[in-house]
């Protein structure tokens, strides 16, 4: 049994199923993150554990305790706004303090809690001022502040730091982070931007469609995606895909994937991966861009390190890395090299290509084969 | 040559503004000449309104038609003056203007933020009820009025304008609370504030500037209504409209038209006052929300 446990939850507006059958259960003190394209269904689910819309069928129980038909005071739970939602009218200390006066707890108390909470989040300055009068970064502290101060079992965040400029919000996430490492509480996350939901969370429910697609540690759903959407939508630059044919050789699987000038390049899957079922069949291959690299970037703990001589398309340099752009199974291929290897554009080039990485979707499906 | 272009454009917008200016300033004379001629006629003795001079200023000024209007004039039977029947304005007013006002507030926050079905048949059967003509339901009204009997009271008159308000009220309130972040009532439910607290503590608090507007919609329409004034009142609980007329038209004696126009400033006075306490904010509430910030 989970801390938070969501058991065959579903939302339906009449006869739309926004949320389909969802079962996610975690762990008290993890950070859970729900992340996915606008629509999948990721911030309904969070208003689904706040008690803001009704689950249309299943359950969802926090601390062992069902949440059907408790009141979303009642829940013990906090919730940090895309907006912040601070009460216009109210000053900081009054935002902070408005749950805690809601509860019926003694002022003297309220007090004590503000000024810890002021402290915590470097907010005491701000205390008598407006929230009009705040930029965007105090206020996200301050909505936090809100949250942290209710000492509560679950904190919701829904896209917190959206409305950040992009230089905030990495520091407001560093900042989400260490607050999450010092209090241990559990935190329930939404986001659009897989960054953050690969930099912050302990697990990871990658959504789509309403469905969950994937649940699992960052890692797991960074190098072992479930489906092609999974693939596609976490990392960036994103995964590449591409069609491949499977052949048998000598029992050992390789991946036949066509090149800019019709050859056939052979990848010998690494040791371990089962392909009897899909000899001589299509597959779309799934490559991270850090899997295609050139000789000297490759990975050196990898055992299975294949060099193929492809047409260079294009060099992006990009600082630290330069992608350079090439063509495989009718796709442009993203590769990362290092910023100065000497690579051109419409040349030739060895490619070192890490199938240790790789991994294989079916093309109808789009679902994980190996 | 761009500078003279310039100079061009800045010289004909100056005579074009002065022209504009010009004829609103004609046109603001115009129409404040009745107000001229009620008032320096309710400051001269009515000899000298009797031989003509209507547009001139009163040789001899006197406060008396004043006095006349508000303390001895007669109204109907008695020589009681207006003061009376503006009480009972005051009287049916205030309430009136005040219930409607927090009914309206409370019904728009319902119809925005705590929706349920059939929320906008309510709310379109409330928009309907503003635009029904008053004269329709006088009969019905009046029924009704003696069936729980509040007729010719002033609370009667109270119900009737508080009917009639609800709608406008709700409306101004349902526009004004639907630009009103949701997120806002949301966090103060998860912080655990109930139906009635957000409404007091986080809605009402933000909600000065529409209902500024709302106040002085309804005092300006309840105060200078004459018709519900006329059909549901008893002599002791007419409105000062009504009274005003009965004393324009009081046919014994000689016409006062000096105490006449006394009678019909301190008539226009209150919502005049209003509009003067409380306008710069009719024109922002009415902006409310058309811009951002």
């Amino acid at each position: 049994m989970g801390f938070l446990e969501i058991k065959n939850a579903t939302k339906s507006y009449g006869p739309v199923k926004v949320l389909h059958e969802t079962d996610i259960s975690i762990e008290e003190g993890e950070f859970l993150v729900l992340v996915g394209p606008s629509g999948c269904g990721k911030s309904t689910l969070l208003n689904m554990i706040a008690g803001l819309e009704e689950i249309t069928s299943g359950d969802i129980s926090i601390k062992g305790r069902s949440m059907a038909g408790v009141r979303p005071a009642e829940r013990n739970i906090a919730m940090v706004f895309q907006s912040y939602a601070l009460y216009p009218n109210m000053n900081v200390g009054q935002n902070i303090v408005f749950g805690l006066e809601m509860h019926g707890v003694p002022k003297p108390e309220r007090e004590k809690a503000m000024n810890e909470v002021a402290d915590l989040l470097q907010i005491q300055p701000l205390l008598k001022r407006k929230p009009g009068q705040l930029s965007g970064g105090q206020r996200q502290r301050v909505a936090m502040g809100r949250a942290l101060v209710r000492n509560p079992d679950v904190f919701l965040f829904d896209e917190p730091l959206s409305n950040l400029d992009a230089k905030l919000r990495v520091d407001m996430r560093t900042e989400i982070k260490k607050l999450h490492q010092k209090l241990k509480t559990t935190i329930v996350y939404v986001t659009h931007d897989q960054i953050e939901a690969l930099t912050l969370s302990t697990r990871i429910a990658v959504m789509f469609g309403g469905h969950v697609q994937q649940l699992g540690t960052p890692k797991e759903v960074y190098d072992n995606p479930a489906n092609m959407f999974v693939a596609g939508f976490m990392g960036s630059p994103s995964m590449n895909l591409f069609a491949a044919r499977v052949a048998l050789e000598n029992g050992k699987a390789v991946a036949m994937a066509v090149l800019a000038d019709g050859s056939e390049a052979a990848l010998p899957f690494a040791q371990g991966s089962s392909f009897e079922k899909h000899d001589g069949r299509e597959i779309i291959l799934g490559l991270r861009p850090e899997a295609i690299t050139d000789r000297d970037g490759a990975d050196r703990n990898s055992q299975s390190v294949h060099f193929i001589d492809a047409h260079v398309e294009i060099t992006e340099p990009a600082g630290s890395d330069t992608f350079v752009v090439t063509q495989m199974g009718g796709k442009e291929v993203t590769g990362r090299f290092r910023a100065d290897v000497d690579v051109h554009a419409g040349r030739k080039f060895p490619f070192a290509i890490n199938m240790e990485k790789a991994v294989a979707f079916d093309p109808k499906t789009e679902a994980r084969i190996s | 040559m761009s500078s003279n272009a310039t100079a061009t454009v800045v010289r004909t917008g100056a005579s074009a503004r002065f022209v504009i200016y010009t004829l609103l300033a004609l046109f603001s004379l115009f129409y404040l000449l009745p107000l001229y001629v009620m008032v320096v006629n309710s400051l001269k003795p009515l000899s000298e309104i009797q031989s003509g001079g209507m547009m001139s200023l009163p040789e001899v000024w006197t406060l008396a038609p004043w006095k006349s209007a508000w303390s001895t004039a007669q109204i109907g039977v008695e020589a009681t003056g207006l003061q009376p029947f503006f009480w009972n304005s005051i009287v049916m007013v205030v309430p009136a203007v005040a219930i409607s006002t927090v009914l309206g507030a409370l019904n728009g926050y319902v119809l925005t933020k705590w929706r349920f079905r059939g929320d906008t048949i309510i709310f379109g059967l409330l928009l309907f009820g503003c635009f029904i003509p008053f004269q329709m339901v006088l009969i019905p009204m009046a029924r009704m009025l003696g069936l729980v009997g509040l007729a010719g009271t002033v609370p009667g008159l109270v119900f009737v304008h508080l009917v009639y308000g609800i709608g406008f009220s709700t409306l101004y309130f349902r526009n004004y609370y639907q630009q009103f972040p949701t997120e806002l009532v949301r966090a103060a439910m998860i912080d655990g504030a109930g139906f009635f607290t957000i409404f007091r503590r986080i809605m009402l608090p933000s909600s000065g500037p529409i209902a500024v507007v709302c106040i002085i919609w309804q005092f300006t329409n309840i105060w200078n209504d004459f018709l519900f004034g006329a059909s549901f009142s008893d002599f002791d609980s007419q409105p000062m409209t009504v009274a005003l007329n009965n004393l324009v038209q009081s046919s014994t004696g000689v016409k006062e038209y000096n105490v006449h126009f006394a009678g019909a400033i301190m008539a226009a006075l209150p919502t005049l006052f209003v509009y003067i306490v409380a306008g710069r904010y009719f024109v922002r509430g009415l902006m409310a929300g058309s811009v951002k910030g």
